[in-house]
């Protein structure tokens, strides 16, 4: 039995010495394979007395299983460096950019439009357009603003002839929902508006969204409910609201609506002038003269309309502090708002 | 309007500061725009005396000069040039404060001592500029403190006053306001009649009566036009934002701003046989107050004497009949003009006077008296002279207003029940007269002055601008009684965009208005562009008839700024006129330049192409659902490169275009590169299908690869329908996965490799079906196409 013994350590020290799983197999084919000589130990088995066999084969049995053990840590180890190998080979630096498309952003104040609409559809309101070139009679004297009304002078008109002029606000829309709709309304009216005026707080063309709810029994207070509601909703903010009174041809009262100024918090700022307000948007009870224009009895219905600037609520918004930034389309400018 | 608020306060004081009473008339819609100190915060300056003037010895410019504070003679340099012995001026002596880091010292000027310094204007902030020192009134009290001999402890008010509020574009309007928010009265100053003097008087004639009812005249006769309006009358306009101009037209301004009355003065001696209110007649010339000639309108109202005109009513006098240094004998106007006839007269005229701002909005018809006497006055002791007898022409003046108030409506406009008691006070303290009342209405009387007021919501306005918005209750937000449309089968501008964002477009907004000469070039021939008639600018005077111009733009604005890599999108109306009339229809627009991706490590950049926006289109349509209801055309638009150039139509309408910028625009804009662009019309575009799910198939897809050798201006369309229509309905999908021209193959060819895909829904294909399939196809492209398998 000498011979099993120094056979053992003979494999357990090959096996131990093993650096790769070729190696390794060619161990195990060699001690534990068909013809391997642990197994050729079993084999002579028969050449002992009967009484001494059942020792023997179990210390064979036990070197076999000891080679086995071993050749199957050593396999681990062995196939553990080679992941690890793998591993390395295979790393890269995480840190590199990934490839993509850039993509693209929408314009502040298509953001902002859509931000209202959102806020107003949930309070049932439908969006609607309607056309830039206008005449007459749906910008102005539907909307109780007859030739040389001294209102049409706050409106710098940009005209192609007497009757056809560029929009000076979206309640055209209004109008024209009115004459085809019948009420209950409730819609709001995004769009591009024109002013013939050009300085460093005044572009030619800007935004308005103006909203209109004509039902019965509509009051001032539900104009102020919507108006509060929806700016502390678009500042995401308790802001206080301040009702004053003001004067548009179409509203009858009129309201001037402004919000505690978002940058100073009321305290009083550059963006304020000071005063901790923001003249944010104009509203009021439709007049009754504007309803019968368009063919509502304003004996059984009331309504309010209101208006906002979106350039000036974007700019708000988003800290823009300069106006015409809005229709430089710089890049660098628009591509913060991805 | 701009006011002194000392001056206010002479009408009506309540107790409250002047931060209190400007959030006052804010609050009440008299919306308080800037409120300023009459003066700086300057201390130290005195009334002082100029006793001598001596030429410095060694300045050109400068005086030498003895003042006295009424206490000690100083010496003073001083540079201003038209100091001069025996003036009042503004003495600042040393240690006087005229800023906060001005401080008067002591000093050597060229070696003469100056103990002080003489003010001018605007270093007291009097004045935005002056050219020498102030020269005070000759009775100013010598050694008085200048802030309390010109009242400079006052604030200036400006009010941004709305177009209906003309009743407050007075002293006596405002006046009128503050004290109905404070519950007490104004006290007006004593105004008397004037007892004439003598008996002179200027006939008038009313001939357009419904423009003029009422026209009141007075002749004041040797006047002395060379006094000088004191320094409280010049201080009060000066602090309404008017200038000193003489005493004459000082005290008519003056009037105006006090009570709200335009007046206007005629040198008596250059006037005719009398006044004729009328219009003017065709070809009426009239040389203006301002040097100006104009040709006057048919209905323009004028003040004319018996041969010509002599001002236009309410807007302004003609140079020829206004005062001047020579005038002895005044005629003196105070007239009631409708609105109406004036309203947009100064404008038409390009005119914006002071009178026309008024009389547009409305002058109390009851004012004109009370306005003549009160000028009167204060001519004969500023300027002397002997006054007429009023002469006043009378035709039909405006009714008197009556309105109807229900308490109802009150409640259902306002949301507040405001008690009966508190509704009479609020208005009757407005000047408003209860006619009739019973428990559930008023009929009230509209004061002269409110020309505003003419319905019930009027009057529910001033009931709740009095009673205070802030004050008005508040509901919460009632939803609409029904759910808001949300439809699948339209497609909205909204999903459109997202869409283009993140297929890496960036959107802009560009002007609507645009240059002519390139907007020209852009757009197809048949339509005509709609021009402004009052442009802003002439880059920007045609309304565009594409989305281009403003895209080309921006990729310029843009280039300019060093962006090698531009994407951006555009959605808005374009404008166009037509036998039809004007055309209006929303597009969505795009452009490309530069490399397909961003710059980037891991490939090399690639010039965009046509069919990277092809793509992005494509994109855009498939949203629809219905990609295949478009078609892509070759075709020509003067924008767009031929032969590079499609047009997209959706069953058989066009409405659309897609293509590389036309090569000659390209370097007239001089953009180093190819430009892609697109542009849909949305409404074409919005109609979608909703996704019907068709079945999955168990069975497994075979795919078979075709290099064919082609003509080059085969269009693949036609190929690929030949290919789907031979195929039937087991092809499942064609790719086109290579496309190659040049060596080896004939220069007239191309070679198209295909990879077609088939599978059955109910079956596994076997290769002879498959194989019987593609022989079809192919016999058929050879036949069709000449086409050859490679």
């Amino acid at each position: 039995m000498d011979n099993l013994e120094a056979l053992t350590s003979a494999a357990l020290q090959a096996i131990a010495q093993a650096e790769n799983a070729t190696e390794l197999d060619s161990l195990r084919v060699q001690y534990l394979g068909k013809k391997g000589s642990l197994t050729d130990q079993l084999k002579s088995l028969g050449k002992l007395p009967a009484d001494e066999r059942p020792a023997a084969g179990a210390a064979i049995n036990q070197s076999k299983q000891q080679v086995q053990e071993a050749i199957n840590q050593r396999k681990e180890i062995i196939d553990s460096a080679a992941t690890t190998e793998l591993l390395k080979r295979e790393a890269i630096d995480i840190t590199l950019p990934g490839r993509r498309q850039q993509a693209g952003a929408l314009h502040p104040v298509t953001k902002t439009i859509e931000r209202i609409e959102e806020i107003f559809s949930a309070a049932g309101f439908d969006t609607v357009e309607g056309p830039e070139i206008e005449d007459n009679y749906h910008n102005f004297e539907a909307l109780n603003i007859p030739d040389h009304h001294p209102a049409r002078a706050m409106h710098d008109t940009f005209y192609f002839d007497a009757n056809t002029l560029l929009r000076t606000h979206t309640s055209n829309v209004q109008v024209r929902t009115m004459e085809t709709g019948e009420a209950p309304l409730r819609i709001i009216c995004p769009g591009r508006v024109y002013r013939c005026d050009s300085d460093l707080t005044h572009t030619p063309m800007f935004h308005q969204v103006e909203g209109l709810l004509i039902d019965e029994n509509v009051s001032f207070a539900d104009l102020k409910g919507i108006i509060e509601d929806f700016l502390k909703v678009f500042f995401e903010a308790d802001l206080s609201v301040r009702f004053r009174p003001s004067y548009f041809p179409f509203t009858e009262p009129s309201a001037e609506v402004d919000v505690q100024c978002v940058n100073c918090k009321g305290e009083g700022c550059r963006v304020c002038g000071n005063t901790g307000w923001l003249e944010i948007l104009g509203c009021g009870m439709v007049h009754p003269k504007v309803l019968e224009f368009s063919g509502i009895d304003s004996e059984k219905y009331s309504g309010y309309a209101f208006g906002m600037g979106v350039d000036r609520l974007a700019m708000l918004r988003y800290q823009i502090k300069d106006l015409r930034l809005l229709f430089e389309n710089d890049l660098r400018f628009l591509q913060q708002f991805s | 309007m701009k006011f002194s608020e000392n001056w206010l306060r002479e009408w009506v004081s309540p107790k409250i500061t002047t931060e209190e009473l400007v959030t006052q008339l804010t609050m009440a819609g008299l919306e308080v725009d800037a409120v300023e100190a009459a003066a700086n915060k300057f201390t130290g300056v005195v009334v002082g005396e100029v006793l001598s003037v001596d030429k410095h010895p060694d300045a050109d410019k400068l005086n030498v000069c003895q003042v006295t504070n009424g206490k000690e003679n100083l010496q003073v340099v001083c540079g201003a040039p038209n100091v001069a012995v025996g003036q009042k001026v503004p003495f600042a002596l040393v240690g006087a404060k005229l800023a906060e880091d001005f401080k008067i010292k002591k000093a050597k000027l060229r070696g003469a001592e100056s103990n002080g310094m003489l003010c001018s204007a605007d270093e007291l902030g009097l004045a935005e500029k002056s050219d020498g020192i102030l020269e005070l009134p000759v009775d100013a009290k010598v050694g008085q403190d200048i802030r309390d001999y010109l009242l400079l402890d006052d604030a200036v008010i400006d009010v941004d006053l709305t177009p209906n509020r003309g009743d407050c574009l007075s002293i006596q309007g405002v006046a009128r306001e503050v004290a109905v928010l404070n519950k007490t009265e104004t006290s007006s100053p004593l105004i008397d009649e004037v007892t004439n003097s003598i008996e002179d008087v200027f006939p008038v004639e009313l001939l357009s009566p419904a423009d003029c009812p009422r026209y009141l005249g007075r002749v004041i006769k040797n006047v002395n036009v060379s006094a000088v309006s004191p320094v409280w009358l010049q201080e009060k306009l000066r602090r309404s934002g008017i200038r000193s101009i003489d005493p004459v037209v000082d005290v008519t301004n003056y009037v105006m701003l006090e009570l709200g009355q335009p007046l206007h003065a005629f040198d008596l001696e250059v006037l005719g046989k009398g006044i004729q209110v009328r219009r003017a007649k065709a070809d009426e010339k009239l040389v203006l107050l301002d040097g100006r000639e104009v040709v006057l309108n048919e209905d323009t109202l004028i003040i004319a004497d018996h041969e010509k005109a002599l001002a236009i009513a309410g807007v302004m006098g003609g140079e020829h009949s206004g005062i001047s240094d020579n005038t002895q004998h005044l005629f003196l106007e105070s007239a009631f003009f409708s609105p109406l006839s004036i309203a947009g007269k100064a404008r038409a005229y390009g005119l914006h006077t002071d009178a026309s701002h008024r009389y547009e909005r409305g002058v109390d018809y009851d004012l004109p008296k009370l306005a003549i006497e009160r000028a009167t006055q204060m001519l004969l002791d500023i300027v002397g002279g002997e006054a007429g007898p009023v002469v006043v022409a009378d035709a039909v003046l405006p009714e008197t207003k009556q309105v109807k108030l229900r308490a109802n409506k009150v409640i259902s406009l306002l949301g507040l029940d405001i008690p009966a008691s508190e509704t009479e006070d609020i208005l009757t303290r407005l000047g408003l007269e209860v006619l009739e009342s019973d428990n559930e209405s008023w009929l009230f009387k509209v004061p002269s002055w409110r020309f505003d007021i003419s319905i019930e919501a009027d009057l529910i306005e001033e009931l709740a601008r009095i009673y205070g918005y802030d004050n008005l209750p508040i509901s919460t937000v009632t939803s609409g009684s029904h759910l808001n449309s949300s439809t699948e089968s339209k497609l909205s501008l909204k999903q459109l965009r997202r869409r283009l964002t993140s297929l890496g477009y960036q959107e802009v907004i560009s002007y609507s208005f645009v240059e002519p000469e390139l907007e020209d070039k852009l757009s197809i021939l048949e339509s005509e562009a709609i021009i402004l008639s009052n442009p802003i600018s002439s880059e920007m005077s045609v309304m565009r008839r594409n989305l281009w111009s403003g895209l080309l733009q921006t990729l310029k604005h843009n280039q300019n700024r060093q962006q090698d890599r531009v994407r951006i999108f555009e959605s808005g109306l374009v404008f166009s006129k037509s036998a039809d009339g004007i055309q209006q229809d929303a597009m969505l627009g795009g452009l490309i330049w530069g490399s397909q991706s961003p710059e980037q490590w891991g490939e090399s950049a690639q010039p965009s192409d046509f069919y990277d926006i092809k793509g992005d289109v494509e994109s855009i349509l498939a949203m629809t659902n219905e990609a295949s209801s478009f078609k892509f055309e070759a075709a020509e638009h003067p924008a767009l490169q031929i032969g590079q150039t499609a047009c997209i139509s959706r069953n058989e309408k066009a409405m659309g275009w897609l293509g590389a910028l036309n090569p000659q625009l390209q370097k007239t804009l001089d953009i180093p590169g190819k430009v892609y662009l697109f542009e849909l019309k949305i409404k074409d575009l919005l109609d979608a299908s909703l996704t019907k799910v068709s079945t999955l198939s168990k069975y497994p897809s075979v795919r078979r690869d075709l290099a064919l050798l082609v003509d080059r201006d085969l269009n693949f369309d036609e190929l690929e329908s030949l290919i789907s229509e031979q195929a039937g309905e087991d092809l499942e999908q064609i790719v086109l996965f290579d496309v190659y021209q040049g060596e080896n193959i004939d220069s007239g060819k191309q070679s198209l490799a295909l990879g077609l895909t088939f599978q059955n829904s109910s079956r596994t294909l076997n290769d002879d079906e498959i194989n019987e399939i593609i022989n079809k196809c192919i016999k058929a492209l050879e036949a069709k196409f000449n086409a050859e398998l490679r």
